[in-house]
């Protein structure tokens, strides 16, 4: 599957057209928001991505607990790597976007405020890798930060900010985007968009992944 | 049977080993005397809110302290004569009991002694205290696994608190929100959602140590 060029090309090919129609086609004339309502069909994207790498790397991690095969902890280790940076993207696209809507960069908004704070999660995760020296226990010990660290991020983006006032779309009384998105045109970008960008991400990850076994067996 | 029978020995050593030199009591206790003290120093009268505020501030670096001491302090030697003895599920969970309970200890007397100290009590008494003892619990119970993890990685203190802050932050998060509504006398129905959402927090944290540790264990 990581060899194969099929899906690499269709990701290219998704991503482009999601730009380059998102940006072309006409979209929903709302009060506020108006034409930076193309940001959804970057900044979500980005989200997506990361969360679909971080449960990619964590299930990478929990085979390596079960195996003890350093490259399932290699495969963990550059799925976060890629990870942290659509995260850092997406909060980004969400400042930016945020500027224009809210007012300000950094609204305090509570999701803003708990996705730096899953990122910062992470960030302890490859902290802690550099920590250790020795080769297997910094693979067992971050594969069971990784699987300790997971669930936490879950309730921090998914869970916290339903429960507390948010300017965020579907979080703290707002509607989510179904009810801005009326005719679903949208859709028809938002969706490729989303597909394109993970594919993206996991093109990323399996090329960080074979430089990083090709060193490995060049050592 | 077996499980209980050791978990409670266990916590008998280690309630028994502590009552003898009461390091870690003591040397908390007087963390967080000289703490209150050169807050009260400093702000000699506060607002309600800053009081809260910066109790849990102190409460949080009085855990990490309080906690990282049970599995740092531990000498090689006597770490692998409990390995041969019980079981890794039986050592974490006495060691999470222990900590649960240092810590009520500890945080009871800090409350009274912060109450005293700047003679302001919230208005609703019974429910900050019972926020106070859910959040000793949630720290105890987090502190304890991220101290393993930490005290395996050898690096100690420091990738104890780094791999800590991320980690605690929606329980304070949580905490305070629940000590403001006990500060402003709310009535209590409306803190549910926040109690039900700690101790969810602590179920998850307690399901996912207990799944890992015992790899963490095995050296």
């Amino acid at each position: 599957m990581m060899y194969k060029t099929w899906w690499k090309i269709l990701a290219a090919v998704l991503v482009v057209y999601a730009t380059v129609w998102g940006f072309l086609s006409s979209a929903p004339e709302l009060p506020i928001i108006r034409e930076s309502i193309r940001n959804l069909y970057f900044h979500v994207p980005m989200w997506f991505g990361m969360i679909v790498l971080f449960s990619i790397s964590v299930f990478y991690s929990v085979k390596y607990l079960g195996s003890n095969n350093p490259d399932h902890d290699l495969r963990a280790v550059e799925c976060i790597n890629v990870g942290v940076v659509f995260g850092m993207l997406g909060i980004i696209t969400g400042a930016i976007w945020a500027r224009f809507t809210w007012g300000q960069a950094w609204s305090f908004d509570v999701k803003q405020n708990f996705a730096a704070i899953a990122l910062l999660l992470y960030f302890a995760y490859l902290v802690l890798r550099n920590a250790i020296d020795e080769e297997q226990k910094r693979a067992k010990i971050s594969a069971i930060y990784n699987i300790f660290a997971f669930p936490i991020m879950v309730v921090l983006l998914f869970v916290l900010p339903r429960l507390s006032d948010s300017l965020h779309p579907g979080n703290g009384g707002n509607p989510g985007f179904n009810a801005y998105d009326l005719d679903s045109r949208m859709r028809m970008v938002f969706y490729p968009a989303c597909i394109g960008w993970i594919l993206i991400g996991y093109w990323i990850f399996t090329l960080k992944y074979r430089v990083r076994i090709l060193e490995k067996n060049n050592l | 049977m077996q499980l209980f029978r050791q978990v409670k020995h266990l916590v008998k050593k280690e309630i028994l080993l502590e009552w003898r030199s009461k390091y870690a009591l003591n040397g908390v206790l007087l963390y967080v005397v000289s703490t209150v003290f050169v807050c009260f120093l400093s702000f000699v009268s506060t607002n309600p809110v800053t009081w809260n505020a910066l109790f849990w501030i102190i409460m949080l670096f009085a855990s990490i302290n309080a906690v990282s001491k049970g599995f740092l302090q531990e000498s090689r030697g006597r770490q692998l004569y409990i390995y041969t003895l019980a079981s890794p599920l039986a050592l974490i969970i006495s060691k999470t009991v222990y900590n649960v309970l240092l810590m009520a200890v500890l945080t009871l007397i800090a409350l009274g002694f912060y109450i005293l100290v700047f003679s302001y009590v919230p208005q609703d008494l019974g429910l900050y205290v019972v926020a106070t003892l859910l959040g000793s619990l949630s720290f105890s119970i987090i502190f304890t696994m991220v101290s393993a993890i930490a005290a395996k990685a050898g690096n100690g203190g420091m990738l104890m608190a780094i791999l800590s802050f991320p980690v605690i932050i929606p329980v304070i998060i949580l905490l305070i929100k629940l000590t403001k509504n006990a500060i402003d006398g709310l009535d209590r129905s409306v803190s549910l959602d926040e109690i039900g959402l700690l101790l969810v927090i602590n179920v998850l944290v307690s399901a996912v140590t207990l799944l890992l540790f015992p790899y963490l264990w095995r050296d």
